[in-house]
């Protein structure tokens, strides 16, 4: 592993190194996470829930509820709307934003490339 | 600078000093120079309290509201014990008796009422004064005049058996006198209470020592230069050494109409407590509004409140729209209330009624459209503050009307929303307490939907959900805004139950999201969706489009999600009954997916909890045992006594009862869970009186269904549906009412709730009778639910969805 100086980077599993700006990462097809569900990842030990909406949208979010750590990619997903389904807390997964209880939560850049692939964008992921 | 204007009242008295304690609140201090015209040489008092005054229990000074001092401090010129006698409207003066000129901007006419003296020879004196012994009850002068009166007498009669004549008797009693109270109607406090009422008060009156005479026309009173009786129209007479009157009140309008403000019964007002006279204003018992005059101390408070908003512009929208008549008093001792109408009036008024005569307890209610519109109560007032909110308020009533007389079963409602302590939780699920409730009233959200939404009161087990909706009308003052979603079965498609079935069979609608597109503009909602899954599920049976995204968690895995993310596992066990090979079975699961808790449930079954969702597939393999669908909103399972097999004092076979009922009902969806319980006697050991649906061995072979149930959040004994002679005929009719209910039933509404609803003659009539003429289909759409029926635990075998079960899953690059 290699680095220049003031300009951190990241090396893929491939081995291509990478400047963090232009860092991606393919999660998975979109086929795997079906219409209005969720599915959490492992991004080099941080868990991230990915959700597919029913219009097709992907986004990506904390994988655990602020409130009591329930585990949101198990919520119920109405468009972009999410209820956690251990204390009802809802949220925007497109924004984050908190619609019922204390605080929102972290979303993370997301998107589905030509080849129907989900594409996490690594920027403030890892530390 | 800005000068000041001048206020003056013409009135001290309770209504006049309030108003001005209102304006003061209102910075209206800094806006008027107020002056205040007073008969009596004092401050503002409770005249409410002279009884206590002339009974001994208060002294003079207890009673005082405002006394000088406040005056002073607020700046206030009283001319005590100064009369107004006219006011010169063009020039806006006052002139005082003794002619010296007090010059207004603003006038409030607050002079109050006075006694009437009923026509009757003897009341005087040539000179005009009153006979000696001769006394009304009005003024703190008056009290004392009885009081030293009374010294050394025997016999006093009071003339008039309302409210402040039996206050007077009570005072009287207390100098020792033997006391007569004489009234011209034909029961005491006709104002207040009706015949019945008024009787059983009459006894209880003389009990304590008081004669009541009633029918009773004062014509004369006798004695030369002193009081020593009274003649009667009858011809009767009675010996007395003093008489108080108290005939009622007249309002003192005098000084209006000497001005030429119009007057009726009283000083005319509108809404804003004006006068005719954009610049007087009259208030209190000298005021009268829209045909009303008052003379209980409530309704003058609010008028207080809106001259004030008004006359300092703090609110030019303020209005009076009179005031409904509540009072809760204590006559002697005895404890009234009453509110609104004595008697029914329109033949449809429905009429409550308890009487207990001996014990002196007496309740009516007069119900009319299910809002309350007159009451009394008599003995036992322990109901009167509820009930006087909801007449206040117009509230509807419950529809048990034995509950709106008497505490039953539920902790007593003795304290009202203004008693309640802020910080009382409610909702004891969510920790939310009646003053978070009020604040969210406050900040705008105006029906009880909307703060359920927003505080989380009511969203726990529900079981104070009506408590909430309570709070938030009162909060709201009964000005509630009606969330029509509150009739929908689910909140993001605006239809009713019936609506929304009616819709879905005419689209053909067999998904979830179908019923979005169709029925709600494409907008999915996502609390929606597992009311709507259930609903098709129930509709079409096999048929359903299957969308997991619309079930909850639990129904989308099967199993019940724990607070760390692990699930429970409760396989099937019909009637409770297991086996040494099956428990060695789920013992070895136990052990190989490292179960950390394995614990047996309140309905007879084995709970495996703590089971990571990447395990459930291969728990549920080899277990090898159907799903006990612990998790869903349907039936659940059917639990049972020992029966007859065993039990020496089994009537029925509950257990084989308990089999039939499982192998018939799993699996279905339905509203919220449904428990069932089958006992083999009365002795209920498997509870099934306080389940949705439960069958109980009588004798004679026969068993008794009882339905709606419950022993969770809420307790309630079922109610019979109907008592049958077979296992088939229990299937049958229990089978038809649970497809009644899922028809039926909101969303996530009990059974328990649903029956008490529609109430069980309606339900009995549906389900025994076929009253509806659809038995025979609801009879056929339980045989395809049956038909439907498919073990999930083994479905995900069959049929595997990639990563289902993954909790979390690698990335691709």
């Amino acid at each position: 592993m290699g680095g220049t100086r003031g300009k951190p980077i990241l090396i893929t599993p491939a081995g291509a190194v990478m400047t963090r700006n232009m860092a991606e990462l393919t999660l998975c097809p979109l086929s795997a996470i079906p219409p209005g569900e969720g599915r959490n990842f492992d991004v080099r030990g941080e868990k991230i829930a990915v959700f597919r909406t029913r219009s097709g949208g992907v986004f990506a979010v904390q994988a655990t509820c602020p409130h009591r750590g329930g585990p949101l990619s198990d919520g119920l997903l109405g468009g972009t709307r999410l209820i956690c389904p251990l204390h009802a807390w809802k949220f925007d997964v497109s924004t984050g934003d908190v619609l019922f209880g204390d605080c929102g939560i972290r979303t993370y850049p997301v998107h589905v490339d030509d080849s129907a692939q989900i594409v996490l964008h690594l920027d403030g992921v890892v530390r | 600078m800005e000068t000041k204007r001048k206020l003056v009242l013409i009135g001290n008295g309770m209504a006049g000093a309030r108003t001005v304690e209102e304006i003061l609140a209102r910075g209206g201090g800094s806006q008027f120079d107020i002056t205040m015209f007073g008969d009596e040489p004092t401050g503002n008092y409770n005249r409410i309290l002279l009884s206590n005054v002339l009974n001994g229990s208060y002294k003079e000074d207890d009673i005082f509201l405002n006394p000088l001092a406040w005056y002073r401090e607020n700046n206030i010129r009283l001319l005590a014990g100064t009369r107004a006698a006219g006011i010169l409207r063009r020039a806006r003066l006052v002139f005082a008796e003794d002619g010296t000129p007090e010059p207004y901007d603003k006038l409030i006419i607050a002079t109050g009422s006075r006694p009437i003296l009923p026509p009757m020879d003897g009341l005087k004196m040539p000179d005009g004064a009153f006979k000696p012994g001769v006394f009304v009850f009005r003024t703190l002068e008056d009290c004392r005049g009885i009081a030293s009166y009374a010294e050394g007498k025997t016999t006093a009669a009071v003339i008039g058996g309302g409210l402040l004549g039996l206050e007077a008797a009570r005072g009287l009693q207390n100098f020792g006198l033997e006391v007569n109270v004489v009234h011209l109607a034909g029961h005491l406090m006709q104002q207040q209470l009706d015949a019945g009422a008024g009787a059983i008060l009459k006894t209880s009156m003389e009990k304590l020592g008081v004669r009541v005479l009633l029918n009773k026309n004062t014509t004369t009173i006798l004695g030369q230069d002193r009081v020593l009786g009274l003649r009667f129209a009858d011809g009767g007479t009675l010996e007395c050494d003093m008489v108080v009157i108290s005939a009622g009140i007249r309002p003192n309008w005098e000084i209006a109409a000497g001005c030429g403000l119009p007057i009726e019964r009283a000083i005319v007002v509108d809404d804003q407590m004006r006068t005719d006279d954009r610049d007087i204003y009259a208030v209190g018992e000298c005021a009268q509004h829209r045909g009303q005059t008052y003379g209980l101390v409530a309704p003058l408070w609010e008028q207080a409140k809106v001259l004030a908003d008004y006359i300092t512009g703090s609110n030019p929208q303020a209005a009076y729209h009179g005031s409904k008549v509540a009072t809760k008093l204590k006559v002697m001792g005895v404890e009234v209330a009453s509110m609104g109408i004595v008697e029914p009036r329109d033949s449809d008024d429905e009429v409550v009624q308890f009487s207990e005569p001996k014990r002196g307890t007496y309740k009516k209610l007069i119900i009319r459209e299910g809002r309350l519109v007159g009451g009394i109560l008599l003995g036992d007032i322990s109901k009167a503050a509820y009930l006087m909110q909801a007449f206040d308020r117009n509230t509807p009533l419950p529809d048990e009307r034995l509950r709106l007389l008497f505490d039953i079963g539920d902790p007593p409602k003795q304290v009202t929303f203004e008693e309640m302590n802020a910080a009382t939780q409610i909702c004891n699920c969510n920790g939310v307490s009646k003053g978070t409730i009020v604040a969210c009233v406050r900040n705008g959200k105006r029906n009880a939907k909307a703060v359920m939404d927003a505080t989380r009161a009511g969203m726990g087990c529900g079981s104070c959900k009506s408590m909430v909706t309570e709070i938030v009308e009162w909060a709201c003052g009964g000005q509630t805004e009606e969330d029509p979603s509150v009739h929908y079965y689910v909140p993001g498609v605006p239809l009713t139950k019936p609506e929304l079935i009616r819709a879905i069979r005419e689209h053909n609608l067999r998904s979830v999201s179908a019923v979005f597109d169709y029925l709600a503009g494409g907008k999915e909602d996502a609390a929606s969706k597992p009311g709507l899954a259930s609903l098709l599920k129930t509709l079409w049976h096999e048929e359903y489009e299957d969308e997991r995204d619309a079930r909850f968690i639990n129904e989308r895995v099967h199993a019940n999600i724990q607070k760390d993310g692990t699930f429970s596992v409760v396989p099937q066990m019909p009637g409770g009954i297991t086996s040494p090979a099956q428990l060695r079975c789920i013992a070895d699961v136990a052990d190989r997916y490292r179960v950390p808790l394995v614990k047996l449930t309140g309905g007879q079954r084995i709970d495996l909890l703590g089971v990571r969702k990447d395990d459930l597939p291969n728990v549920w393999r080899d277990l090898d045992m159907p799903s006990g669908y612990a998790y869903g909103k349907s039936y659940r399972t059917c639990k049972s006594c020992v029966g007859s097999d065993f039990c020496r004092f089994g009537l029925g076979d509950s257990i084989s009862l308990a089999l039939k009922i499982e192998q018939e009902f799993q699996g279905f969806d339905s509203p919220h869970k449904m428990k069932l319980a089958t006992a083999g006697c009365p002795r209920n050991c498997s509870e099934a009186m306080v389940k949705d649906l439960g069958a109980v061995a009588v004798e004679g072979g026969k068993w008794e269904i009882y339905i709606g149930g419950a022993a969770g959040s809420s307790v309630r004994k079922g109610d019979v549906l109907c008592t049958v002679d077979s296992h088939e005929e229990v299937l049958r009719y229990m089978g038809r009412f649970i497809q009644y209910y899922r028809e039926n039933a909101k969303y996530l509404e009990r059974t328990y709730r649903f029956v008490q609803r529609l109430g069980i003659a309606k339900i009995r009539a549906v389900v025994m009778e076929d009253s509806e003429g659809i038995a025979e289909r609801l009879d056929r759409e339980i045989a395809a639910s049956k038909a439907a029926y498919k073990d999930p635990w083994k479905e995900v075998w069959a049929a595997p969805v990639a990563n289902r079960y993954s909790s979390l899953l690698p990335v691709l690059s």
